[in-house]
C-alpha cells in the first residue's frame, strides 16, 4: 500500500496505466494461449505433445539452446573478465559490440549467418573440407542460438566482475596462494553463481528463438525443425490448439528459466555481498 | 526492482589494473574473447555489406528502386510510429510508480513487465491469432463488422507492442530508483504542481536513459520478425515490412537486393549501439 506520507503525486495515474496497458496487450492475450490449448481438454494437448515431430522440435530446440549456452558460458566469461579486468586498444568497441545481437534484427542475422556457414560460404567451404555441415544442421541452429545469446552472459557477469573486490585476491595472494590457486578457490566460486544466471537467460532467449534460426536450420520435419517453426505451421494449417499445446509448453519453460535465474541471481548477491 | 540483467549497465569505471594475471595469460584471454566476437559478431556485418554491394553502387541502388521495398520501409516506419510513442508513454508510467512509490505486488509488477522479453516472438504473434483470428475468440464478431486486424497493420503494430513492450520501463526504472526522488520531493515542497515538476525536474534527470530507451524500442520494432511473421500474412506490397521483404528476396534468390535491404537495418543495428555508447557516458557523467 502506498504510504499516506507521500509527497510524489501520480501514484494511482501511472500505477493504474501500467496495469491497464499490460492487462490488456500482454496478460490477456497470453491467458487466451492457455484457453486455447485446454480447449480440446487434457487428452487433446497430451497426443498433440506426444506426435513425433513435436517431441523431435521440442528435443531439438532445447537441446540445442541448451549447447549453444554452454559455448556462451565458456566464451561469456573470458569476454567479461577481458572488457572488466584489461585494458587493451578497441576494448571499448568490443564492449559496444557485445550488445550487437541486441540490436541487429533476428532475419538480418538470420541470412547473413547462413551465408557466411553454406557449403559455399566463407566458413562453410572451410567446414566442408574437413567434412563438417553447419548450415541446415543442428550445429548451425547452435551456431545462431549462441550468437543471440551471448550478451547476456556477458552483461550479466560485467558488473559482477567489477564489483569483485580486489582485496579478497590480495589476500589470498598475501596467504600463499599462487594465481590459479587463486582464481579456482577465490574467483570462480564468486562468479559462479551469476555465470549460472547468465547462462540461464541465454538459454531462455535461444529456446524461443526465430528469425535467425530459420535460415540457417533448413526446417526439415523430424531434423531440423525448431519448436517455434513448428508453431508457425500449425498455425498456418489452421491448427489453433495444436499450435497453443506447443506455445503452452514453451511459455512454462519460459516462467520456469526466469524464475530459475532469478533465484540464481540471489544466490549470487548473497555470495558476492552485492546490495 | 529485480534487474535481472542489467541492459543498460551505467557504471563506467575503468578496469583496474590487470596486476594479477600473467602477460601470456592475458593475451590468451583477450586474444580468446576478440577471436570469438569476430567470429560471432564482426563477420556477419561484413558479409551483409559485402554481398550488399556485390553489384557495385549500382546494384545496391537498383535495390530500393523497386516499389515492394519502399512500401515494406513505408509500412514500417508507420509501425514504428504507432508503437515507439505507446510504449514510451507505458515506460515512463511504469518506472514512475516501480522507482518512486512501494506498493505491494511491486516485485510481482516488474517482473510481469519482463516477460514480454522471455516469451517467444512466435507466441507474441500467435496469441492475437487467437484472439483476432478468423477462428479466433474475437474472429467472427470482427468479421461481421468489416474489421481487420490479422494480416492487417493493426495485428502488426499490436504484435510489435508486445515484443518492444519492456524496454524503456527496463532502462529507465533502475536509472531513476538510483537516482532516488529528493529533487521531486523538494519541487513539489516548494509549490511545482505534477506536470511542472515532471517537465523541470524529472525529465531533465533521466533524458539520456529515456533517449537510450526509445532507441532500443525503435531498432527493435523496425526488426522485429518472428512476431511480424506471424500475424502478417506475407501479402505483398501491403502488409510486408523491412524484414519480412527480406525473407521474401532471400527466399527469391534475389541475394543483392536482400543483402542491401538488410544492410539499411544492419546501419540502424550500428547507430543504435553507437548512440548507446555516447548515452551510457553521458549518464554516468551525469
Amino acid at each position: 500500500m502506498a504510504s499516506p506520507r507521500h509527497v510524489l503525486p501520480g501514484f494511482r495515474l501511472s500505477l493504474g496505466f501500467t496495469i491497464t496497458y499490460l492487462s490488456l496487450l500482454v496478460l490477456f492475450p497470453l491467458s487466451m494461449l492457455l484457453w486455447k490449448a485446454t480447449s480440446g481438454g487434457w487428452d487433446h494437448m497430451i497426443s498433440t505433445l506426444t506426435q513425433a515431430r513435436v517431441l523431435a522440435s521440442l528435443k531439438l530446440s532445447f537441446g540445442a539452446s541448451f549447447a549453444a549456452a554452454l559455448v556462451n558460458a565458456v566464451f561469456g566469461l573470458i569476454t567479461a573478465w577481458a572488457l572488466e579486468r584489461y585494458t587493451f586498444p578497441g576494448r571499448r568497441l568490443l564492449d559496444a559490440m557485445v550488445d550487437l545481437p541486441f540490436a541487429l534484427p533476428t532475419a538480418v542475422a538470420g541470412i547473413a549467418l547462413v551465408t557466411l556457414y553454406a557449403p559455399n560460404g566463407w566458413i562453410g567451404a572451410w567446414l566442408a573440407k574437413h567434412d563438417i555441415k553447419a548450415a541446415y544442421a543442428p550445429l548451425g541452429i547452435t551456431i545462431a542460438l549462441a550468437f543471440v545469446g551471448f550478451p547476456f552472459v556477458v552483461r550479466t557477469l560485467q558488473p559482477v566482475i567489477a564489483d569483485l573486490s580486489m582485496d579478497v585476491e590480495e589476500a589470498a595472494a598475501c596467504l600463499g596462494a599462487n594465481r590459479w590457486q587463486t582464481l579456482t578457490r577465490v574467483v570462480f566460486p564468486a562468479l559462479l553463481p551469476s555465470t549460472l544466471a547468465g547462462t540461464t537467460l541465454a538459454f531462455g532467449r535461444a529456446v524461443g528463438e526465430y528469425g535467425s534460426v530459420v535460415f540457417i536450420s533448413g526446417n526439415l520435419p523430424f531434423k531440423t525443425e525448431i519448436a517455434p517453426l513448428l508453431i508457425t505451421m500449425r498455425l498456418e494449417e489452421y491448427d489453433y490448439s495444436g499450435a497453443a499445446t506447443i506455445g503452452v509448453v514453451m511459455l512454462a519453460a519460459s516462467f520456469l528459466i526466469l524464475l530459475a535465474s532469478n533465484l540464481l541471481t540471489q544466490w549470487s548477491r548473497k555470495r558476492t555481498g552485492r546490495a | 526492482m529485480p534487474a535481472i540483467i542489467d541492459l543498460a549497465p551505467t557504471h563506467t569505471a575503468r578496469p583496474r589494473k590487470a596486476t594479477s594475471d600473467s602477460l601470456p595469460a592475458r593475451i590468451l584471454i583477450i586474444g580468446t574473447a576478440v577471436g570469438f566476437m569476430g567470429l560471432m559478431f564482426v563477420l556477419p556485418l561484413i558479409i551483409i555489406f559485402q554481398e550488399a554491394f556485390r553489384k557495385g553502387w549500382e546494384g545496391f541502388a537498383e535495390a530500393f528502386d523497386d516499389r515492394a521495398t519502399t512500401h515494406a520501409i513505408w509500412l514500417t516506419l508507420k509501425v514504428a510510429a504507432i508503437t515507439v510513442p505507446l510504449n514510451t508513454l507505458f515506460g515512463l508510467a511504469a518506472a514512475w510508480c516501480l522507482s518512486r512509490f512501494r506498493f505491494r505486488g511491486r516485485r510481482l509488477l516488474s517482473s510481469l513487465i519482463e516477460l514480454p522479453l522471455w516469451v517467444s516472438p512466435v507466441i507474441a504473434g500467435m496469441v492475437y491469432v487467437l484472439l483476432f483470428g478468423a477462428q479466433g475468440l474475437f474472429g467472427p464478431s470482427l468479421k461481421e463488422h468489416g474489421i481487420k486486424i490479422i494480416f492487417a497493420l493493426p495485428g502488426i503494430v499490436l504484435s510489435t507492442i508486445f515484443v518492444t513492450f519492456t524496454f524503456v520501463a527496463r532502462v529507465l526504472a533502475p536509472q531513476m530508483e538510483a537516482q532516488g526522488q529528493a529533487e521531486e520531493e523538494a519541487a513539489m515542497t516548494l509549490g511545482a504542481n505534477g506536470w511542472q515538476m515532471f517537465w523541470r525536474v524529472t525529465l531533465p534527470k533521466i533524458k539520456w536513459g529515456l533517449l537510450y530507451g526509445i532507441i532500443l524500442c525503435n531498432a527493435r520494432s523496425m526488426g522485429e520478425f518472428g512476431a511480424v511473421s506471424v500475424v502478417s500474412g506475407h501479402i505483398r506490397n501491403k502488409t510486408n515490412t523491412v524484414p519480412l521483404h527480406i525473407e521474401v528476396l532471400y527466399n527469391e534468390y534475389q541475394f543483392v537486393p536482400a543483402f542491401a535491404v538488410a544492410s539499411v537495418l544492419a546501419l540502424l543495428a550500428l547507430v543504435t549501439l553507437i548512440l548507446k555508447t555516447l548515452t551510457t557516458t553521458q549518464r554516468g557523467a551525469a
